[in-house]
């Protein structure tokens, strides 16, 4: 309890906190309040916001409920967003400790690895993937995390670097520990803090990531995503403008809220260590 | 400029390996993706089982993969980047057309972002915790969540169907006639959405990196020694402060131009933009994986070269950099 005070000591992290806590709840709620399919018909098509009180926000072009679909959305844009940044940072960590741990020519080839993923930018990267094997949850989730672990495997591999010249590692040697059990059992651990210091970060990039792709029509087709919303919103901007802006905004709302609770976390974790 | 030589011989060295690793995953995408030039030539043109066999050993397709590599890499060298199925024409002649656009998009958005960021930076980073300051740290933040394709679309919605300020998409008036200044003045009109979505985007990184480098400065010790010499706050900020502070950004414009790139993908589409990120767009609706790749790999050579050309600034800018390689 004590950390969690501590974690919502600045107002920034306070509303971080509670939107993401929103969130959490629309996502594991969806299917409780709106049972059945969000992409269902459910009234007249492009019913404006805020005039039949049973359906709140709207329909859209075919007569859906919007707000029915704006929760089954933050159920994929979360999801999709947790598991790709969590691949990245794994994926980042391993490919990270192995380069600075062993140094010489795996360092070499797989930070030049890293550079090539560097070079090519990571959105066309995901496009090419995803057009490719065809679009479904579990590809743009590994098309996501292919652009992403980059970032935190330099800043492992750094961390790393630093960490093997202790001489709890040279004790580990002298025991006769295996190298990679070194590596993953002690070095690893140790490098972690900075390396999730980037989870916030990455996670909000990974759902921007997951948006962009489904408003080009690569997501998941039987899922709702949030960034499908908004170019389903688009062909009737002139006269319904509120399809593309509602979905907008909760991504917005998200993406705010994964930076203010991960700024507040960076925070409190950063007050910890100075005071150890 | 015998350092910024050497900088250079080093970076390309570098590069190459880094783009030979970048051709070996484009080609074992290609490899991925199913069917080959062939049946992508048959959809398109027709013809029989015969036909397919005497194309496939014509163009190589029937060798190993370790051939088809080594001739892929080879037609690479040659600049052949083969044939788009979609247009039916050489992809280096289409990715050619399209690359200026885009350089125009991503060059002027740089631009935006990086001068009002750092100067909104420097605003916000002269009193740190000033309540100006906490005002643009949150107001930035908030920038950076907005995604790029939405706030292209609130600006279409705002200023071309609302205001009728500006035109709704594209690069220029069609069938106009325009030639000379009156030509470049519509292209500038039609990207001014275009440019403010990608930049206004990126302006919030900009301005909480010369911040953060800013509120860095000001403990430092040569700081005090400005103060003791009795300079005038604004000379401080801006010669001594911010000018420390700047470096960072430089690095970040390299970067950076990775992320530009694979967020024109999604602003051109939105704004109709006939640019490289738009021919993307295209290239995945037409299923035409070999000109997708083109564009990669054009991206990963741009990508590059800004890099190269940012370091050389950076090298000019900082005397410490590659000093000691220029007396080794």
């Amino acid at each position: 309890m004590n950390g969690l005070r501590r974690l919502l000591r600045t107002p920034e992290a306070v509303a971080g906190t509670m939107i993401l806590a929103v969130l959490f709840a629309m996502a594991l709620s969806a299917s409780l309040i709106f049972p059945g399919d969000p992409q269902a018909i459910a009234g007249p098509a492009l019913l404006p916001p805020f005039q039949d009180w049973s359906l709140p926000f709207g329909t859209d072009r075919l007569g859906r409920d919007v707000l029915a679909e704006l929760f089954h959305g933050a159920r994929t844009s979360l999801a999709v967003g947790l598991v790709a940044a969590g691949a990245a940072l794994v994926i980042g960590a391993v490919v990270g400790t192995l380069a600075g741990f062993a140094g010489g020519i795996v360092d070499e080839v797989l930070m030049r690895i890293t550079d090539a993923f560097q070079t090519v930018p990571g959105f066309l990267l995901a496009l090419a993937f995803v057009s490719i094997v065809g679009p479904s949850l579990g590809v743009v989730v590994a098309a996501i995390a292919l652009g992403a672990w980059t970032g935190p495997a330099r800043v492992a591999r750094a961390e790393v670097l630093s960490i093997r010249e202790r001489d709890y590692v040279a004790g580990a040697h002298v025991i006769g520990m295996h190298p990679l059990e070194i590596a993953f059992r002690e070095v690893l651990p140790n490098a972690l803090p900075p390396v999730l210091a980037l989870s916030s970060v990455i996670v909000a990039a990974a759902i921007l990531t997951e948006a962009a792709l489904s408003f080009l029509g690569l997501g998941d087709p039987n899922r709702v995503t949030w960034g499908g919303m908004i170019a389903e919103g688009r062909a009737v901007l002139r006269t319904a403008p509120f399809l593309s802006i509602i979905p907008g905004i909760a991504l917005v709302l998200t993406v705010l809220g994964v930076y203010l609770a991960g700024e507040g976390v960076v925070e409190t974790t950063a007050v910890r260590r100075s005071l150890s | 400029m015998n350092r910024a030589l050497a900088l250079i011989r080093r970076r390309l060295v570098g590069s190459v390996f880094v783009l030979l690793i970048v051709i070996i995953g484009t080609f074992l995408l290609l490899e991925a993706a199913p069917g080959d030039a062939v049946d992508a030539y048959i959809v398109s043109t027709g013809g029989d089982t015969g036909l397919i066999e005497v194309l496939r050993h014509r163009w190589g397709l029937d060798q190993s993969e370790l051939t088809r590599l080594a001739n892929y890499l080879w037609a690479l060298c040659h600049l052949d980047l083969g044939q788009s199925v979609t247009f039916s024409r050489p992809i280096r002649d289409v990715v050619l057309e399209r690359l200026p656009t885009t350089l125009i998009l991503m060059g002027s958005a740089t631009a935006l972002s990086f001068g009002l960021g750092s100067a909104l930076g420097i605003y916000a980073g002269a009193r740190p915790g000033s309540f100006r300051d906490r005002f643009l740290s949150i107001g930035s933040l908030a920038l950076y969540a907005v995604p790029g394709f939405w706030l292209g679309l609130v600006l279409i919605v705002v200023f071309a169907v609302d205001l009728r300020w500006l035109p709704i998409g594209g690069i220029e008036t069609i069938a106009s006639g325009k030639t000379g200044l009156d030509r470049a003045a519509d292209i500038a009109t039609h990207l001014v959405l275009p440019v403010s979505a990608l930049g206004f985007i990126y302006l919030a990184l900009y301005l909480r990196m010369m911040r953060a480098g800013m509120a860095e400065a000001w403990r430092q010790d040569f700081v005090l020694a400005a103060r003791a010499r009795g300079l005038s706050r604004r000379r401080i900020v801006l010669a001594h402060v911010a000018r420390n502070a700047l470096l960072p950004l430089v690095t970040m414009l390299g970067l950076q131009s990775a992320q530009m790139l694979g967020g024109s993908v999604v602003i051109e589409s939105v704004f109709a933009v006939p640019g490289l990120g738009r021919l993307a767009q295209e290239a995945v609706a037409g299923r035409d994986t070999p000109l997708l790749l083109g564009i990669i790999l054009t991206s990963a050579v741009l990508v590059i070269l800004i890099n190269l050309l940012v370091d050389l600034a950076y090298a000019l800018l900082d005397p410490r950099v590659g000093a000691s390689e220029a007396g080794a």
